[in-house]
């Protein structure tokens, strides 16, 4: 595969300290170097996105008293895309003294991830959890509570054990308004200098250091360059290089593929998480997919036609002419089988031509005998708000007609690459939250997301920053060529982007683009498919260069621009996902490979050659990227195989 | 269908405005709004035309970015739904719908139907928050909350921000979504100590946003896509009455 990319030097470093797992991280933050008080005022630290990762981080920061710049490209911090999180926060707390401890969050983790995270960033992530929750309900989250008064837990994922908060299918939103309004109160106070409908295009780097970012400003098109001691990425996933995902529209890849291009290593960006129960596709007008939760599989029944071409009424269907396929290819968990599992189970049997619905692409999720052994009633408490959703998107009563679901993008796994400081490959440029590669390995659990951002946020960058700040501030920057340099950059692309004036929208790329992505690198990849989506991808770009047309001008609200400087950079990343999930020749987590599955069907790891992290070098666009692996040692848990039968 | 759209065009905040009619053909009744807006501004770019700007983002109904005034109603004709979950099922082959942004004194227009609400950002900074330092947090069973509180405090809290109240109101007052932030902070025993510095500064930042003052005309709670209901602007008011008294 040499055409495709060179080799280079494995990963020598992760600043993870060894010795006992329990004690590794206090250990670290004690090895640290602090900043004093008096000296943080001089240090300026910008974050990029205002998620629960940068969101949490940019209010930790201030009231430590960093000097915090922080931007987004909403009207508001509030409205990060982590708000739409629906089902709950994991947190190793044990209140319901069932068995839980760090430990087994940690355990649970790394066999989730199907063995491909970092074990010291995992354990700290099960440790830090508790934290976060006491931290919420301080700021006045309004968790579910029993009628006791204490907080409600539910099990979640298939786990064994109950350890998601929650605030009833919102908690996203309201983990997020929390770390908004910890925001607003030092906006208010003047330590935190917000930059709401700002967009970053590019990443200023002096002598090697992270030092500022250039920005656009989405209302009046002025392109500042901003520099800081520090520079915090919490810029979320990736997942709209499919088009179609359920991430908001705006979710960008941007912030970080500015950085990747200026250095910073890229991890596995071939894992993404495709969540079962989205509703399917309408038709072409379609711009985004909707998630529901998947504890609708608790007391729903997935199914499809037995025959091929069976247009029938789902009403019209006996019984014994239906395939409840996860029931009888994993008679032990059934519906309830994992995310990773029940999507591929989706898709093969729609490709088989039994799928249901416009153009054949979903399956049925049939409360009927729910309905039968507990009533309607029940059934509309448990699941009413998201019974009502779904008829609101889809106009049929769910009461009445199955749902129809198909598989999402959903979440990414893949980001810039960080050691256990959160730092990526250029010194003083930290990333959190979804956008680095961090915790999840090959795949995330559910409930997981949230406990991450909040994990980063509040608990570990504050820690790990200071390290490196103590040796600032530095100096004056300014004047320095690469600054100029890096505005130039922005400036002439953007000249160029509205020069073309051809004769396809961005969205038209962007649709075919997701289409290539989706049919050759989503829930099934081979060594074929990819190949052929290289070049589509290599064509379709070159094709956007030549033809794109986005009307108006730089010097205004623009939102065209905005989405054809987004598209451009998702050209490059799905090219490099192609080379990732190409090269990645054994199936794990989210990543199945169709020449690496055991006989019946089921994902086949290869421990022995593929036990790493695939960490990317960019290359000029005429060249190729740079594979450094990070080799992943299992000192915990040992990897073992995960069955559902 | 075959509709046809009348939509306010502002090229910027400083400009004037005006109605334009578009028509929208084919389009699918399975859309949504914000798709059927998609689908009208890529023919506009294909026909050398400045397409409609207007704010959205997760279109899921929860971020609140999304903004529009459709027939004269925030959000359109629907009870308690974004514009972005509001599909074109709900109207008729050959309506002609009005679309305008958001129009109150605090909300100016940044184009088209992009309006700024800063001002609710405002409002949030001079005290909708529980001072609540990282760090400092004791274990979260320490102080139990009782159930009907928690539940109380969690429905105000469904806010999404996104502004319909002001829209819809008369005076363009944001008492709704004031209100409802004091609500969900003054339930939770985690939000007493500040209770009445945070009714009066967050009343006093609304006032000096340029927002209206409150009628009870009650239209706010009518278009508000989670049903955040007006008797919590009964709450506020009494806890405005409680500080002053306590001050």
């Amino acid at each position: 595969m040499s055409d495709l990319w060179n080799d280079g030097d494995p990963i020598a470093d992760t600043a993870a300290p060894d010795g006992p797992i329990e004690t590794r991280w206090e250990r670290h933050r004690f090895s640290a170097k602090l900043v004093n008080p008096a000296n943080r005022r001089k240090l300026t630290v910008i974050v990029v996105g205002t998620g629960l990762a940068g969101g949490s981080a940019a209010a930790t920061l201030a009231e430590a008293g960093y000097r915090v710049k922080s931007y987004c490209y909403q009207d508001s911090p509030r409205r990060a895309h982590s708000i739409a999180a629906q089902g709950g926060i994991n947190a190793a707390k044990n209140y319901r003294n069932d068995g839980d401890s760090v430990y087994r969050l940690f355990y649970d983790t790394v066999k989730g991830g199907d063995f491909r995270a970092r074990e010291s960033n995992v354990y700290r992530l099960a440790s830090v959890s508790a934290n976060i929750i006491d931290q919420c309900v301080a700021q006045g989250v309004p968790f579910a509570r029993e009628y006791g008064g204490l907080l409600d837990n539910r099990s979640f994922g298939g786990t064994q054990v109950s350890r998601t908060f929650y605030a009833r299918g919102q908690t996203g939103q309201q983990l997020l308004l929390g770390a908004y309004q910890a925001m607003e109160r030092q906006i208010g106070l003047g330590n935190i200098e917000m930059n709401a409908r700002h967009e970053m295009l590019e990443l200023i780097v002096v002598d090697g250091k992270a030092r500022g970012i250039v920005v656009r400003d989405m209302v009046t098109g002025e392109i500042t360059t901003e520099f800081a001691d520090a520079v915090v990425l919490a810029s979320g996933g990736y997942g709209n290089v499919f088009f179609l995902s359920t991430n908001a529209k705006g979710c960008n890849v941007t912030a970080s593929w500015r950085a990747h291009r200026k250095g910073a290593l890229f991890a596995n960006p071939c894992y993404t998480q495709i969540h079962p129960t989205c509703i399917p596709e309408s038709g072409t007008h379609q711009s985004k997919l909707t998630l529901m939760s998947e504890s609708l599989r608790n007391d729903g029944r997935v199914w499809v036609p037995l025959s091929v071409g069976d247009k029938r009424a789902p009403g019209d269907i006996p019984e014994d002419e239906r395939d409840y396929y996860l029931e009888r290819i994993y008679p032990a968990f059934g519906n309830l089988v994992p995310r990773d599992i029940a999507s591929r189970a989706a898709k093969n049997v729609c490709d088989e031509g039994r799928g249901v619905g416009p153009g054949g692409l979903g399956v049925y999720l049939d409360f009927a005998d729910a309905i039968g052994r507990l009533g309607r009633k029940a059934v509309e408490a448990k699941y009413g708000n998201l019974f009502e959703m779904y008829q609101r998107i889809t106009g049929e009563d769910p009461y009445e007609v199955p749902m129809r679901i198909y598989p999402a993008v959903h979440y990414t796994m893949g980001g810039l690459w960080v050691d256990y400081n959160l730092q990526s490959t250029i010194p003083g440029l930290f990333v959190i939250g979804e956008a680095n590669f961090s915790d999840h390995g090959a795949n995330r659990l559910g409930a997981s997301a949230l406990m991450q951002g909040l994990a980063d946020g509040y608990f570990v960058l504050p820690n790990t920053i200071n390290n490196y700040l103590a040796a600032g501030p530095f100096p004056d920057i300014s004047e320095n060529p690469a600054v100029a340099e890096a505005r130039a950059t922005v400036e002439e692309r953007i000249t160029k982007l509205l020069s073309i004036d051809g004769d396809r929208t961005v969205d038209s790329f962007h649709r075919e683009l997701g289409h290539i992505m989706w049919e050759y690198c989503g829930m099934e990849r081979t060594e074929e498919g990819l190949s052929k989506a290289i070049g589509l991808i290599r064509g379709l770009r070159d094709e956007f260069w030549q033809r794109v047309k986005v009307p108006g001008t730089g010097e205004q609200l623009n939102q065209n621009l905005e989405k054809a400087g987004r598209v451009a950079d998702f050209f490059e990343l799905a090219e490099l996902m192609c080379i990732d999930a190409l090269h990645r020749r054994e199936s794990c987590g989210g990543h199945f490979r169709a020449e690496s599955q055991t006989p019946d069907g089921e994902a086949l790891r290869h421990d022995d050659e593929f036990s790493y992290v695939a960490a990317w070098q960019y290359a000029d666009e005429s060249g190729k990227p740079t594979l450094h692996k990070e080799q992943l040692e299992f000192e915990y848990v040992h990897p073992s195989t995960r069955s559902y039968k | 269908m075959d509709i046809k759209v009348r939509v306010w065009r502002q090229p910027s905040t400083s400009s004037a405005g005006k109605m334009v009619t578009y028509d929208v053909k084919d389009i699918s009744p399975d859309a949504s709004f914000l798709e059927m807006l998609d689908v009208l501004n890529e023919k506009l770019i294909l026909d050398g035309d400045d397409p409609i700007a207007f704010d959205h983002d997760c279109r899921e109904g929860i971020c609140g970015m999304c903004s529009m005034v459709i027939d004269g109603v925030a959000h359109g004709p629907e009870r308690a739904t974004t514009t972005c979950q509001l599909h074109m099922r709900h109207f008729t082959n050959g309506d002609v719908i009005d679309v305008e942004p958001w129009r109150a004194a605090a909300f100016p227009v940044i184009k088209d139907l992009v309006v700024d609400r800063t001002a609710f950002d405002q409002i949030i900074q001079a005290g909708g928050y529980i001072t609540a330092p990282t760090g400092t947090a004791p274990d979260a069973h320490a102080t139990p909350v009782p159930k009907k509180d928690a539940d109380a405090a969690f429905e105000a809290a469904t806010c999404i921000g996104c502004g319909a109240c002001v829209a819809a109101c008369p005076n363009g007052s944001a008492m709704l979504f004031t209100a409802a932030k004091v609500a969900h902070l003054g339930l939770m025993p985690q939000g007493q100590p500040e209770r009445d510095t945070r009714v009066i500064d967050m009343l006093q930042a609304q006032d000096d946003a340029g927002f209206g003052g409150c009628t009870n005309a009650g239209e706010c709670t009518t278009v508000c896509p989670k049903g955040i209901p007006l008797t919590l602007i009964g709450r506020l008011n009494s806890d405005y009455r409680k500080a002053l008294r306590n001050r």
